[in-house]
């Protein structure tokens, strides 16, 4: 199917955030916080970053000035889609001792109409993959549906990567291919910017119509595609995720890992960033007075100690041991579990570990490695 | 509410430290009264005037080891606790005043007090479980009353208390902060400390200052080496790890296996 496509100035853009609005979603979008782009509510076109840029590095994220004019000239915020749709703190349930029962007091409320404006192709890629892990199998996790279900997707092409992105090779990027309501691409060289629209679902194309789209030039279409392809083409990372099943097992005893153990501190920032790491932990609190009880549902990790804990301890008790499961888990074992690799390719879990692991590197050495391990051909 | 029925007897004792962490008790205002509905308060001679004596059910224990008499004392009051629980970083690391495990006590004695021989003091300051075996340790300089109190409401309903081991990173992240050390450059010793703070200092953009001490399975010597790469001297990240925690190995490794320049 074609999509219909569309041009929109930017008027039009502003339009598509007063509409949503109208409509009764909170709108959400990169917002300038602390440091960082953070998914925040935003009231209009002022609140998206323009007159900034990202600089991506392992272990190095700055926020510098931009002139292109463009609201859209950076790449991920620091947290995924995650973040909001699969909270990293809830209470799923409160309950009350009352004459002699037991009576729940609370549950967790209505998901609220939420639209994301500006979410990247690794994004939606990463929400495609909880969407199989949380809401595709016999047990479908109700508080992640509720917000799903609601969420209008409005996302950007990146017609740029950073150094850090490798969503080429792992087929999620540059371009959005599926799963938005609108996706744009950002045309900000001549003055006051213009952009491509393509709509990805009827709320789509309904909306876009009514903020005053006019049908696109096929020229507009091309340019997109080219960026994209030129976008692919400059990075300089990837990760090869057919040969990854194979190259875990055939390494699963190799030294490469004590060498990730000496600098990996186990602190777990990668899998909090990791937009599609799901583990949950859940924890059980009462009154003083033992007639208040409550469950909270927290975001884990496979990084901590008590996330293997059972009787008669932790089974993954060394780094190394926590950190393979980890690489093992997302480029590999993922694709027997889910069908497909659990990363997008959006260098977060590069640019947030303090001290700078790259799971593309180490994923290259394991190759190299494997290489070096094989005997010679006759 | 133990067996027979009765309320479990609960102790304060003290030994060298600031009163801080008995302070997070008293400032649970709200949740006091709660606590002192649930608990009998038997000796907290910070609170009240009433001391009554052992056996106690949970015994809390603020402050380091520094004396003689404290050690003596300690054995006592292991004997006299059924539950015997450290709180802060002087009775679970040595605290602040461990600083002169690595220097002459006696030559330190003699410039500070003008008549040095009223001072009876041993050479260290060491943590409670150098002294005696230890049922839980709460962190912090000081302690956190949340984690406090959910300490007491866990023992109440005889539960595990959900006082979780890992980073400081995982409580960061989950509040939603910028990481201040790869956004701003900024040494943090949250990747090799305990959560349970709440992530205050990141949440102010400051790096974090390891109040919680060592995380379960700290890597303090690769974080040194960021702090290095992130600009920092050699003594300023010797200083870092050797503050309120310098004592607890993980910590201390950093600057007692490194090399001497
Ligand atoms: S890889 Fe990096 S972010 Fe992940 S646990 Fe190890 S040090 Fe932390
Ligand atoms: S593993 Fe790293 S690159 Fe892959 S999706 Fe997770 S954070 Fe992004």
């Amino acid at each position: 199917m074609r999509r219909k496509s569309y041009r929109l100035d930017a008027t039009g853009l502003a339009a598509l955030i007063g509409r949503l609005h109208e409509q009764g979603y909170a709108v959400y979008g990169p917002r300038v916080d602390d440091d960082a782009l953070h998914w925040r509510r935003i009231r209009s076109v002022e609140d998206l970053p323009r007159g900034w840029t990202q600089e991506l590095a392992p272990a190095r994220a700055r926020l510098v000035p931009d002139s292109s004019g463009g609201l859209f000239h950076h790449w991920t915020c620091a947290e995924g889609l995650k973040a909001m749709l699969h909270l990293p703190l809830v209470r799923v349930m409160a309950a009350r001792r009352e004459n002699g029962a037991f009576r729940i007091l609370h549950n967790p409320p209505p998901a609220a109409k939420c639209a994301f404006f500006g979410a990247r192709p690794c994004d939606l890629a990463a929400l495609a993959i909880l969407d199989r892990v949380l809401l595709g199998d016999r047990y479908v996790d109700d508080i992640y549906r509720a917000r799903r279900e609601n969420a209008f997707l409005v996302a950007v092409h990146c017609t740029e990567s950073a150094p850090t992105c490798f969503c080429a090779s792992l087929g999620t990027g540059p371009r959005a291919r599926s799963g938005f309501d609108i996706a744009l691409a950002e045309f900000a060289e001549a003055g006051e910017p213009e952009y491509f629209a393509e709509a990805g679902s009827p709320a789509g194309i309904d909306l876009l119509e009514a903020c005053g789209a006019q049908p696109a030039p096929p020229e507009m279409a091309r340019q997109v595609e080219q960026a994209c392809t030129r976008a692919a083409g400059a990075q300089k990372r990837s990760v090869n995720a057919h040969a990854a099943p194979a190259l875990i097992d055939a390494l699963f005893e190799s030294p490469h890992w004590d060498r990730v153990a000496r600098r990996c501190l186990a602190c777990g920032n990668c899998t909090m960033v990791c937009p599609t790491c799901f583990c949950v932990n859940y924890e059980d609190r009462n009154s003083l007075d033992g007639q208040e009880a409550e469950r909270w549902r927290l975001w884990d990790s496979c990084f901590s100690q008590s996330f293997t804990y059972i009787h008669g301890g932790s089974v993954r008790t060394s780094l190394k041991s926590r950190y393979r499961q980890w690489l093992s888990h997302k480029l590999a074992r993922w694709q027997a579990q889910f069908g497909t690799p659990g990363c997008t390719g959006c260098g977060r879990c590069i640019v947030w570990c303090p001290v700078g692991i790259d799971i593309t590197q180490e994923f290259q050495e394991l190759q190299a490695a494997a290489a070096a391990a094989a005997p010679p051909r006759e | 509410m133990s067996s027979d029925g009765r309320k479990p007897r609960i102790a304060v004792f003290k030994f060298a430290s600031c009163d801080g962490c008995q302070l997070s008790l008293l400032d649970a205002e709200d949740e006091l009264l709660a606590v002192a509905g649930a608990v009998d308060i038997a000796y907290f001679p910070e609170a009240s005037r009433r001391m009554e004596k052992g056996p106690y059910d949970i015994v809390l224990v603020e402050g380091s080891i520094t004396t003689h008499h404290d050690a003596e004392a300690i054995q006592r009051i292991r004997r006299q606790a059924k539950t015997l629980v450290t709180i802060g970083a002087c009775a679970t690391a040595g605290g602040i005043q461990a600083l002169r495990n690595w220097h002459d006590t006696a030559e330190w004695v003699r410039l500070v007090y003008a008549k040095p021989d009223f001072i009876s003091t041993l050479k260290t300051s060491t943590p409670v479980a150098e002294h005696v075996p230890v049922d839980f340790e709460l962190r912090g300089c000081p302690i956190n009353k949340h984690q406090l109190l959910e300490l007491i409401a866990a023992t109440l309903a005889g539960r595990k208390p959900n006082i979780p081991a890992y980073s400081l990173c995982i409580e960061c992240k989950r509040r939603g902060n910028t990481c201040v050390m790869v956004a701003a450059g900024t040494p943090c010793l949250g990747p090799v400390t305990q959560a349970g703070c709440g992530a205050i200092c990141p949440s102010m953009r400051r790096g974090c200052y390891g109040c919680f001490g060592p995380m379960e399975s700290a890597n303090a010597p690769s974080l040194a080496s960021q702090f290095r790469v992130l600009g920092a001297s050699r003594e300023e990240v010797d200083r870092a790890f050797r503050s309120y925690n310098g004592w607890s190995w993980p910590f201390r490794r950093v600057f007692e296996e490194a090399p001497k320049p």
